[in-house]
């Protein structure tokens, strides 16, 4: 096995200045990903699950390069790559994103032909006729290859979605940044593209970043999840694990807000109030007014990472 | 038992569109009785809110109609009611709680403003007692500082506050059946487990819910019935442990079967094929080509809703097969 992961991110921040006045100066900052550390190996999907408000999505469009970080590290097999501004166009053939919304995430004007072969005709990956580079792609996710003709209004949302991921495979990527990618779709339609986010990831060893709000989803196709609140990683560890026995009580209160059909209903952490604005981020423990177990330390003090068993976790009660 | 406190029958809705005529809704019927929490579940453009939008007349016409449907509340038929009647009854004795609390309240009028009208309307009330009882409400609702909260616009309130916003204005008069057409879908899952307790605690005793939701979750934790909609059609009705427990409608078993649970191990199950358009229904059971148990008469037929015991019914041929 390689020994370089795939992927290293280090203490990354993505700020977003908040701007005021006649100058225009930045008065604040909006600290959407504040200091967030992980990896991921070839092959393998990491789940980044938070509500809200928590950084997920600024995280995975820094990965993607179309947000520029404001610190931190992103290696790729340990080579650095560059931030969103100055990225070569090698990084975006390696790395890819599908979005959430399947309507507006595909320009309306293009045929599918033209949306799952312009990438491919950029980086000069097209070998033969454009129709037949489509016709080939289209029928790796599962759609009628003469589907190339038409345009995406022609088509349902978990269909619009399926073209979403051939044209982000179609430049045979390393890393797909899945954002909500499933969380328009209908039960049955999300099942159908998750089963096919899974098919492909075998055939082509692709990794995912796999973002989403939906707890159950993220632990049918992660091996990796990664919780995150207001900002930072907060529990990190293999699936079963932290959905099994999550550790932070952010997570904990999580898991018990998800309605689980045919399961009799637990005692359901209900958290009081709502998570604080990431521009004026809590001393101490960002999660402590809201947390049922803080203690006095959680005021003060932020809580650094604490290894319990493969699990990590940012808490002090551990 | 005693009479239910609503009663549909046949209702089929229509929408002319340009590519041809669209039947949305197509002889649903059903009863919801007093005190109780009914779920009618399906998935997009199953006609799940336009059957319940068509008993309050909140279909836009055209291009919908009503071919045809009664809708029984408290002896008369709201569907063949006048738009003065049935003022009478909407937002009184019958009010919603949509999906989407940003579109639902006017982004112009303060939030006080906005729950006193309610009281305006529908009683003699004097403004200033009405803000007084607004504020009241947003306190009841876990909204904190309501004294700010009533001269809020609705945009200053973050998602949850606004559908708590929402839930005061389709309580506060106490009213017979609240209608939630995916209350919580717009929330995180936090927010909708806080929205879910207070629609619980503030529910009087006598209210009943017709709660419209794609997430079986939900269902399962809050309702008492369930009605299952499959391309306009009712296909399924069961009490809702009996539902989970023992589906009586391939569709239904199918759809439990994708549901994505806590298990990275299990292969996760999805029905073949798509949703069929409501333009161009197939012939016979509107699932038939979807589904593993179909036989030839299943493509030709269409089954009826069957009655079973216990409170079920199933449109499907072998119904009795799958609950014995």
């Amino acid at each position: 096995m390689n020994p370089e992961p795939l992927l290293t991110v280090r203490d990354l921040k993505t700020w977003y200045p908040i701007r005021r006045g006649v100058l225009n100066r930045a008065m604040g900052f909006v600290r959407a990903v504040d200091g967030v550390s992980f990896s991921l190996e070839k092959g393998r999907t990491l789940g980044l699950v938070g509500e809200s408000g928590c950084g997920k999505t600024s995280l995975g469009r820094s990965l993607a390069g179309l947000e520029v970080p404001r610190s931190g590290e992103v290696l790729f097999r340990g080579e650095p790559v560059p931030p969103g501004n100055r990225r070569g166009k090698i990084w975006h053939k390696r790395i890819q994103m599908i979005f959430q919304d399947p309507f507006s995430s595909l320009n309306p004007r293009m045929t599918v032909m033209d949306i799952v072969t312009e990438g491919m005709a950029e980086h000069g990956m097209l070998k033969g006729s454009r129709e037949q580079a489509a016709r080939e792609v289209v029928s790796r996710v599962g759609l009628d290859p003469d589907a190339v003709f038409r345009y995406p209004h022609e088509f349902s949302g978990g269909q619009r979605q399926r073209i979403s991921v051939a044209r982000a495979v179609s430049l045979n990527p390393e890393l797909v940044v899945c954002d909500e990618a499933v969380s328009a779709l209908d039960v049955s339609v999300q099942a159908q593209v998750i089963r096919l986010l899974k098919r492909l990831q075998e055939e082509l060893a692709l990794s995912y970043l796999f973002i989403s709000h939906d707890l159950a989803v993220v632990s049918t196709l992660s091996h990796e999840v990664a919780v995150m609140y207001l900002g930072k990683i907060v529990e990190y560890g293999p699936t079963a694990e932290v959905l099994h026995k999550p550790q932070h009580p952010y997570t904990q209160a999580l898991l018990s807000a998800v309605p689980r059909p045919g399961k009799e209903k637990t005692h359901r952490i209900v958290l009081p109030g709502e998570p604080p604005s990431p521009a004026r981020p809590p001393s101490g423990c960002r999660f402590h007014p809201r947390c049922p177990q803080a203690m006095e330390v959680c005021r003060s003090v932020d809580p650094d990472a604490r290894t319990r068993g493969p699990v990590q976790v940012w808490c002090h009660l551990y | 038992m005693t009479r239910p406190l609503l009663e549909l029958t046949d209702l089929k809705v229509v929408f002319d569109t340009d590519e041809g005529v669209l039947a949305a809704v197509d002889g649903v019927g059903f009863s919801i009785q007093r005190n109780e929490v009914l779920g009618l579940v399906g998935e997009s453009g199953c006609g799940k809110s336009v059957t319940a939008m068509s008993m309050l007349s909140l279909i836009p016409s055209p291009p919908g109609r009503i071919v045809s449907g009664r809708a029984l509340f408290d002896g008369r038929d709201l569907i063949s009611l006048s738009h003065q009647e049935l003022r009478q009854i909407r937002g009184r004795r019958i009010s919603m709680i949509f999906q989407d609390p940003m579109t639902a309240l006017s982004p112009l009028h303060r939030i006080g403003n906005q729950l006193a009208e309610v009281w305006a309307i529908h009683s003699s009330m004097k403004n200033r007692e009405a803000l007084e009882r607004a504020r009241e409400w947003l306190g009841k609702m876990g909204i904190p500082d309501p004294g700010d909260a009533i001269s809020a616009y609705p945009h200053e309130l973050s998602g949850g506050m606004q559908q708590r916003v929402m839930i005061a204005m389709a309580l506060m008069l106490d009213p017979e059946l609240v209608i939630a057409d995916e209350p919580t879908t717009a929330l995180d899952v936090t927010t909708s487990a806080q929205i879910f307790e207070l629609l619980h605690e503030m529910r009087r005793d006598r209210t009943s819910i017709l709660l419209i939701t794609h997430d079986l979750g939900v269902v399962w934790e809050t309702c008492d019935r369930v009605l299952v909609m499959y391309a306009g059609k009712l296909v399924e009705e069961a009490p809702v442990r009996e539902l989970f427990r023992q589906p009586a409608h391939p569709y239904t078993r199918e759809l439990l079967r994708s549901i994505p649970g806590f298990d990275p191990d299990r292969e996760l199950y999805a029905i073949k094929g798509q949703v069929p358009s409501a333009l161009n229904y197939p012939a016979g059971c509107r699932f038939h080509d979807r589904c593993p148990d179909a036989f030839g008469r299943c493509e030709q037929e269409e089954p009826p809703l069957y009655v079973l015991s216990g409170g079920r019914r199933s449109a499907c041929f072998l119904a009795e097969k799958w609950v014995s």
